[in-house]
């Protein structure tokens, strides 16, 4: 903590990407137990603050913006809703518009109506608190880039790790190779009918992605990919076994969670037992993985100060939704507040966000 | 180090490879060679194991490293001593930054973090890309990425560098760097190099050993300059060589130019008066005609304030680097990408302002890949798809390459016949401007002489041709006019021997080795026959 306060100049440095994604995923916690529009403000303001001091000059930074839309088409289209299928809330009406009944199969349902200001606010709120989930989600993508996230699995998910990383790099050439073949497809005369133009659009690029695929597994495999390195097969088959037995144990734990009729010795211990055996299997595929990491992302203070300060914020934010309840969810009726506990937990996500050091600059 | 003992690869019935030997000594370059589909590319994968494993077929023989048979080894045990680049080195890019992916084979192969460190440094270095480290793989240039690629099997420090045709989509300077990197990479790391190239013009000044497919999957396996005086493919250079019996053949522009001192005086001055381009007749008039033609990608300008001119009669090409904005050109003269400024006139229409349809009764374009175009089972069906089946897609296809069957898989043709068949799919709509988008890629001396007879006859048939390529050995066989192209605007443009005479890059051999206005091969050998 003492490097973070010292008074020479921070050194640049990209934070671990987990580290935004846990700090983000805290932010979007909270903001889930509350329907407060104050409090949800807060958070918001929290994930602008921190993206627009600490995200890179990298292409996925410049998403953030997007997700901002997206909130905001969020919103309106709860309000919209409201006025829609506003029905009958109870409470002061500010627009009298006539209701239109709907015939007899949907009966039940009535199209506008009087628009009553609680009902337009009870839908702002629900549009809110939605809207901030999705806006630090993107902030998490605006400030750690995903593929690194991906890259930095444990070994034993190495493998699924990597599978992920090539789906996303692939997918933008597989848009390129749909836009190209549509371009060249107009440059020749061919069938006009439904189902031949989906064919002459669907067949190359199917035989492009397929052309594709086989291109990468080559360069992966001649590049060393799946090196059996010396793991033994008795090793593979105790690895084999740890995990499905694990995955057994959390199958049948689950079950009899959720089937009170199950007998309770199946339930907890099971599960417990279950989840023991598959971190071992994790850990015994893990050490047979023989693969190394070039420059790992470090984890220092500052990426548990990341992770603290949003944890605070979720813990504070399901405190206040228990024992402050008229704070966490205000009736549309009332003028909302914040308490001290609000306002605390947006200062823990602010704090845990700016004590990290600023990105490295590229190009 | 390496050596293929009686190696045979056989598709079905038919074999490729027929009781191969060849031995690859360290810190050799050896040229695998020969015309398309002879088992070039089959060959480099029994080295790197990917074939049987990838390609289907049956391999007998053996492939010894140091003296143990690998053969049964897959590619992934073998990435410590053979490392690998295909043909389209993006494809085969895992990560997505240029230093993540020169780490990937040595994550693959366990190494410790310090030692990936210094070896990613050191490549950066070697390869002249160290500016280039944080850069997104995708946005680089087409020899950006091959030396990527090359540094990225580097880095596990691999005792054999196996590369498919490793310049084929590079411009002439980008090849250049590119060889001359592997060039360097042979004489400084005692590296073996075994790698597969069309355009022998390019790689044979650099080779030690060559290694030539006869066709009946046999191989012969010699010096370069011994085995190019009979073989079937050569570069013009060799060409001017066999025909003025120079011994030993000279195999580099330099080594020719001092045959060429012993020559007797004036051997060409009465050809010479003759060597004038084709003029521009009097009464032609421009079929296409662009002006101002400006297109952007947001603010980024692809084409600033292009003219051209294109007549009915007359070949041009267009050249330029990678990049340079060859195939925007050749989209926003067909129609179908936007100009944000500019005026265009093709066929006397403004194409961009057309229906797709129609659009290609005036300007046909044949697009990069022609695989695009192409979507039914059999040649028969593709082309009675293409012309309503009145037979006229079939008529011209036999114009352009007799002879392929009605049944074959337009897969399974090569890659001439494939682009013959696109072509004639573009060509059936009988636009008078024709646009073509590298069609010599991948093709081999044979394909790009029928290609280049294609143009010259669909000139002569009152076409307006326009062909974008980075070959300047077909450019000096096809071309009357060229157009080159750079960052977007047009730098130089004229008749091909004027063009081609201030601009050395852009030369073909003959004018290097002989000076200007010397163009093609044959021009020098009539020459010398009335000497």
């Amino acid at each position: 903590m003492s490097a973070l306060l010292a008074a020479e100049p921070r050194l640049r440095r990209d934070l671990h990407p987990a580290a935004w994604w846990a700090w983000a995923i805290g932010l979007a916690t909270a903001a889930s137990f509350t329907t407060n529009p104050y409090s949800l403000l807060l958070l918001l303001g929290a994930s602008g603050l921190v993206v627009a001091a600490r995200r890179g000059d990298q292409p996925w930074a410049a998403s953030y913006r997007l997700y901002l839309w997206l909130g905001l088409f969020i919103v309106l289209t709860r309000v919209i809703f409201r006025l829609l299928l506003g029905g009958a809330y109870p409470g002061t009406v500010i627009l009298d518009l006539p209701s239109i009944p709907l015939p007899d199969a949907a009966a039940g349902i009535v199209l506008l109506g009087p628009v009553t200001r609680e009902a337009l606010l009870a839908g702002l709120y629900d549009g809110l608190r939605l809207a901030t989930i999705v806006v630090c989600i993107g902030a998490a993508n605006a400030l750690g880039n995903p593929k690194r996230l991906l890259r930095s699995v444990p070994p034993a998910l190495y493998e699924i790790g990597t599978a992920l990383v090539v789906a996303v790099t692939v997918f933008p050439q597989f848009a390129e190779s749909v836009r190209r073949v549509r371009a060249a497809q107009t440059l020749r005369a061919g069938s006009e009918r439904r189902l031949g133009r989906t064919r002459r659009f669907l067949v190359p690029v199917l035989e492009d992605a397929l052309d594709h695929s086989l291109a990468l597994a080559a360069g992966m495999d001649t590049r060393g990919y799946g090196r059996s390195g010396d793991r033994t097969p008795s090793e593979r088959r105790r690895t084999g076994t740890l995990m499905i037995a694990g995955l057994l144990g959390i199958c049948v734990g689950v079950y009899a969670t959720l089937d009170a009729t199950a007998p309770r010795v199946l339930a907890a211990p099971m599960w417990i037992l279950g989840v023991l055996l598959a971190i071992a299997g994790l850990i015994s595929a893990g050490r047979s993985v023989n693969v190394t990491r070039y420059r790992p992302d470090p984890w220092r203070t500052a990426e548990t100060v990341a992770l603290l300060g949003g944890l605070g914020a979720a813990v504070l934010a399901w405190w206040v939704s228990r024992h402050q309840i008229t704070i966490a969810y205000p009736d549309p009726a009332a003028t909302p507040t914040v308490s001290v506990a609000v306002l605390a937990g947006t200062a823990l996500a602010v704090l845990g966000g700016l004590l990290a050091p600023a990105p490295e600059v590229r190009s | 180090m390496i050596r293929l003992r009686d190696i045979s690869v056989g598709y079905d019935d038919r074999l490729v490879l027929d009781g191969v030997d060849l031995d690859i000594a360290e810190g050799e370059l050896v040229l695998v060679s020969g015309p398309t589909g002879v088992g070039k590319s089959t060959l480099l994968g029994v080295v790197t194991g990917l074939v049987p494993r990838f390609s289907g077929g049956v391999l007998h023989g053996d492939v010894l490293l140091d003296g143990v048979s690998i053969v049964r080894t897959p590619p992934r045990e073998r990435a410590h001593a053979i490392g690998y680049v295909g043909q389209d080195p993006a494809r085969g890019f895992v990560t997505d930054t240029v230093e993540e992916e020169l780490a990937y084979g040595m994550e693959q192969l366990g190494l410790a973090p310090a030692t990936m460190r210094r070896r990613v440094e050191e490549t950066l270095d070697l390869l002249g890309i160290a500016d280039l480290r944080q850069r997104d793989l995708r946005t680089l240039s087409g020899g950006q990425q091959q030396r990527v690629a090359i540094g990225s099997v580097l880095t596990t420090h691999p005792r054999l560098l196996v590369l498919d045709e490793p310049t084929s989509a590079l411009d002439p300077t980008a090849a250049e760097d590119v060889l001359a990197t592997l060039t360097r990479l042979v004489h400084d790391l005692g590296l073996s190099v075994l790698l597969a190239e069309h355009r022998l013009e390019r790689v044979v000044p650099f080779a030690d050993t060559m290694c030539l497919l006869t066709g009946d999957g046999r191989v012969r396996v010699g010096e370069p300059a011994d085995l190019l005086v009979d073989s079937p493919v050569v570069p013009p250079i060799v060409e001017l060589g066999r025909a003025a019996g120079w011994k030993p053949l000279p195999l580099n522009v330099r080594d020719a130019r001092r045959r060429v001192r012993g020559l007797p005086d004036g051997w060409g001055d009465r050809v010479l008066a003759d060597l004038a381009d084709r003029p521009v007749p009097a009464d032609a008039v421009a079929v296409l005609e662009a002006s101002d033609v400006t297109v952007a990608h947001g603010t980024l300008v692809a084409l600033r304030e292009v003219d051209l001119a294109l007549t009915a009669g007359r070949v041009t090409a267009l050249m330029g680097r990678n990049g340079a904005g060859k195939s925007t050109l050749l989209w926003t003269l067909q129609g179908t990408r936007a100009r944000r400024a500019g005026r265009l006139r093709a066929d006397g229409v403004d194409p961009a302002g057309l229906a797709p349809g129609v659009r290609r009764q005036h300007v046909g374009l044949l697009p990069q890949n022609a695989a695009d175009l192409l979507y039914l089972e059999t040649v028969a069906a593709e082309c009675a798809a293409g012309d309503g089946g009145t037979g006229a897609c079939r008529r011209l296809l036999d114009r352009l390459v007799p002879g392929i069957p009605d049944d074959a898989h337009p897969r399974d043709l090569s890659e001439g016949q494939r682009l013959a068949l696109a072509l004639a799919l573009v060509l059936v709509a009988e636009p008078p401007v024709v646009l073509l988008d590298e069609p010599t890629r991948g093709l081999d001396y044979a394909a790009k002489h029928a290609l280049a007879a294609t143009l010259r006859d669909l000139a002569a048939r009152g076409h307006a041709v326009l062909v974008a390529t980075h070959d300047v050995e077909f450019v000096a066989q096809c071309a009357d006019d060229v157009v080159v192209l750079a960052e977007g605007e047009v730098v130089s443009t004229g008749p091909v021997r004027r063009v081609v005479a201030e601009s050395p890059a852009f030369a073909p051999q003959v004018t290097k080795v002989l000076g200007a206005p010397w163009l093609r091969v044959e021009e020098v050998l009539t020459a010398w026959e009335s000497a």
